[in-house]
């Protein structure tokens, strides 16, 4: 019987040299005269175990890691069995307590199937959405994704459905669907993940949502720092064009929809949603102002519907098991799922998939394992780089959309971010107003203008010049910036920068 | 793979008037067209803006505007290798910083500048989406992560030998 062995061709375990390493698999099975299939398949997200080498057995999957090609060797000398003694076996895959605690809905198949193999993707319930929404007419798709109350899971969680429904009811001759895959938070990569290890899935939810609006055309708009998603997705709708799950007469109905990727070129702002339909237009992406909202004017002026790639991934399940099985997820108005990315200074980064209402605690603790460092952890920012610190007097709030927003905050992409006691946080603070400075748009005052500002402030606090008086200033900066901004890129920048100040004032020299 | 260009000009205006034509009638065709000259030939060539405008129907300011606004497009030639370092906040966490400096140091280059050799443009990258196994870089189109200085230092003569 041949074995079966399973390598990541995710780019966490790519980079970490996941390519040598199958390599030597295929060099030992050679040497070793053992027949077996070696499977490139997506990533576990259990990134500190990167690469994670994977054996099927008659118990299921026992796994490895993290393997160096150097110990590949060893591993087949101690035999590939569930038994073995090697000090890089974990046991069955299913039962390593990061995985085996979370509520993985979005990211079911991840770990589990090649990326690019169809019948794969449909063994394990893939186009089963699909398949039903074709039975159901467009007001009756948009009702479910009404009723699961999936909310925007790029940052602004706004309701799917009404997004859905406005480009429905407007009338034009052509519709569009955008993907936004232009994930640029630091601390976030389940968009990247989603394009790289189930691309299908993303494919499937853009088609519902092109059934659902009468849209025939849609966009992904995926960053340029991540040439394997491109590469990935853009063979994807390949293999689902040929197959007929794309193009005209999707499945031999009466639907049409067609594919296209963008690639970005490396600016933060493209990620807000107008300035992603003018960079998709050809042009600077320059946020635009609302309204009109793009769901009535959107792409080339058409309706769009734009949302990011985790919502259009959840859509297939959605369809295929019922908004009420969804939305027994979730607390509040938080409903369903979310993938937390733990990143940064974490013994255990990856991605959790939990429904929403733990606590950050849990997160960092149970599954994280605490600091990577070994050191105690001073702030955590949740949200990307416009995302609050949150200190440890906060670390057992629910993680659910309106408790973060009740303290300043935002759950954003799901982006965790740890850092130890030794972070300056007027640092990371200054970082921040730089950053903003560098990527924004430039079209309106209090974010162009503010962002250059607030870091000549921040270094005058820094070398003591007038410091109290800067304080008054920077937080009068902050309230113009919040409240002057036309977009999330200025409005929502104070949010590091008053959170560090508020909760760690030490840092900034004040006392 | 490096991508700098040993074309002669007649081959360069050649190349760009296949990717204009390529994208004839494509909606939005310019960011495109730029990043497939970018592919190509390492960088925008300043005077390839006149024949993408007259392509695009649009003036030569706003294929200009367009190309300097994005950072991921360049107007002079890069070095033959390009390394991304990331200095986003979860890099920062573990080190970004210590190894932007290092990187400096060791290149004997600052950011965003092109070694005299000509062999690697050092540039900031601001996530490379690898942010539960920082820090990461890139070099060309491939990724590292959990990268130490000496992890650094031998990717850099791995990378040398090869050109």
């Amino acid at each position: 019987m041949s074995t079966t062995i399973y390598v990541s061709r995710d780019s966490a375990a790519l980079a970490v040299g996941a390519n040598r390493v199958a390599q030597k698999i295929l060099e030992q099975a050679k040497l070793k005269n053992i027949e077996l299939s070696l499977v490139r398949n997506s990533s576990r997200g259990m990134f500190w175990l990167e690469p994670l080498v994977e054996i099927s057995t008659p118990l299921g999957r026992v796994a490895f890691g993290p393997v160096t090609p150097e110990s590949v060797a060893s591993i087949f000398e101690q035999g590939l069995g569930e038994a073995s003694q090697h000090p890089l076996y974990l046991g069955l895959t299913e039962d390593i307590p990061f995985l085996k605690n979370q509520e993985r809905l979005t990211f079911a198949r991840m770990g589990i199937t090649d990326p690019l193999s169809l019948s794969d993707y449909e063994e394990h319930g893939g186009y089963e959405g699909l398949r039903r929404a074709l039975t159901l007419s467009g007001t009756q798709i948009v009702q479910e994704v009404l009723d699961s109350g999936l909310r925007g899971r790029g940052g602004a969680a706004f309701p799917a459905g009404i997004k859905w429904k406005t480009v429905a009811n407007t009338p034009s001759e052509q519709r569009y669907v955008v993907c936004n895959a232009d994930e640029g938070d630091s601390g976030t990569f389940s968009d990247r993940m989603t394009m790289e290890g189930d691309p299908f899935m993303l494919i499937e939810g853009m088609t519902i949502a092109g059934i659902a609006t009468g849209a025939t055309q849609g966009y992904i708009y995926v960053r340029s720092e991540y040439p394997h998603a491109i590469a990935t997705l853009t063979e994807a709708i390949q293999i689902a064009e040929s197959a007929g799950f794309l193009g005209r007469n999707i499945l031999d109905s009466e639907h049409c929809f067609s594919l296209q990727v963008r690639k970005a070129a490396g600016s933060y702002v493209c990620g807000e949603e107008t300035a992603m339909l003018e960079s998709i237009e050809g042009r600077r992406g320059i946020v635009r102002a609302k309204p009109p909202l793009p769901a009535v004017q959107g792409l080339f002026n058409q309706p769009t519907v734009i949302n990011n790639v985790i919502t259009l991934a959840s859509v297939p399940i959605i369809m295929a098991k019922g908004a009420g099985f969804y939305k027994s997820f979730g607390v509040g108005r938080s409903l369903g799922t979310l993938p937390f990315q733990l990143a940064g200074n974490i013994k255990q980064g990856g991605l959790v998939e939990k429904a929403f209402g733990l606590s950050l605690r849990d997160l960092i603790f149970k599954f994280g394992a605490g600091s990577r460092s070994g050191r105690p952890i001073k702030a955590i920012q949740v949200g990307g780089p416009l995302g609050t610190y949150i200190p440890e007097s906060q670390w057992d709030l629910p993680l659910d959309y309106e408790a973060y927003l009740a303290i300043g905050g935002t759950l954003g992409h799901g982006g965790i971010v740890v850092h130890d006691d030794t972070a300056d946080m007027s640092k990371l603070a200054r970082y921040a107003m730089e950053f903003c400075a560098l990527e924004s748009c430039g079209k309106c005052t209090p974010c162009r203008i503010g962002s250059t500002r607030g870091v000549e402030v921040l270094d005058k606090m820094a070398s003591n010049q007038n410091r109290e008086q800067q304080v008054v200033l920077l937080r009068d900066l902050c309230n113009t910036m919040t409240y002057g901004s036309l977009c999330a890129m200025g409005g929502m920048t104070p949010n590091p920068v008053l959170s560090a100040l508020n909760h760690f004032p030490k840092d900034f020299g004040l006392v | 793979m490096s991508v700098a260009t040993s074309k002669s000009p007649l081959e360069v205006q050649r190349t760009i008037h296949e990717i204009l034509e390529r994208h004839a009638g494509v909606q939005g065709a310019l960011l495109p067209i730029l990043h497939d000259i970018q592919d190509v030939l390492g960088f925008i060539p300043a005077d390839s803006v006149s024949d993408i405008a007259a392509a695009l129907n649009l003036s030569r300011a706003e294929v200009h505007g367009v190309i300097t606004y994005y950072h991921h497009f360049r107007m002079t030639v890069p070095g033959r290798h390009i390394i991304r370092i990331c200095r986003a906040e979860a890099c920062q966490s573990m080190g970004a910083e210590a190894l932007m400096v290092h990187a400096e140091k060791q290149l004997s280059c600052s950011a965003h500048q092109t070694t005299e050799d000509g062999v690697f443009t050092l540039e900031a990258a601001y996530c490379l989406g690898l942010c539960a196994s920082s820090p990461a870089i890139s070099i060309n189109d491939e990724v590292y992560a959990r990268v130490s200085t000496a992890d650094f230092n031998a990717l850099i003569a791995e990378t040398r030998g090869q050109t």
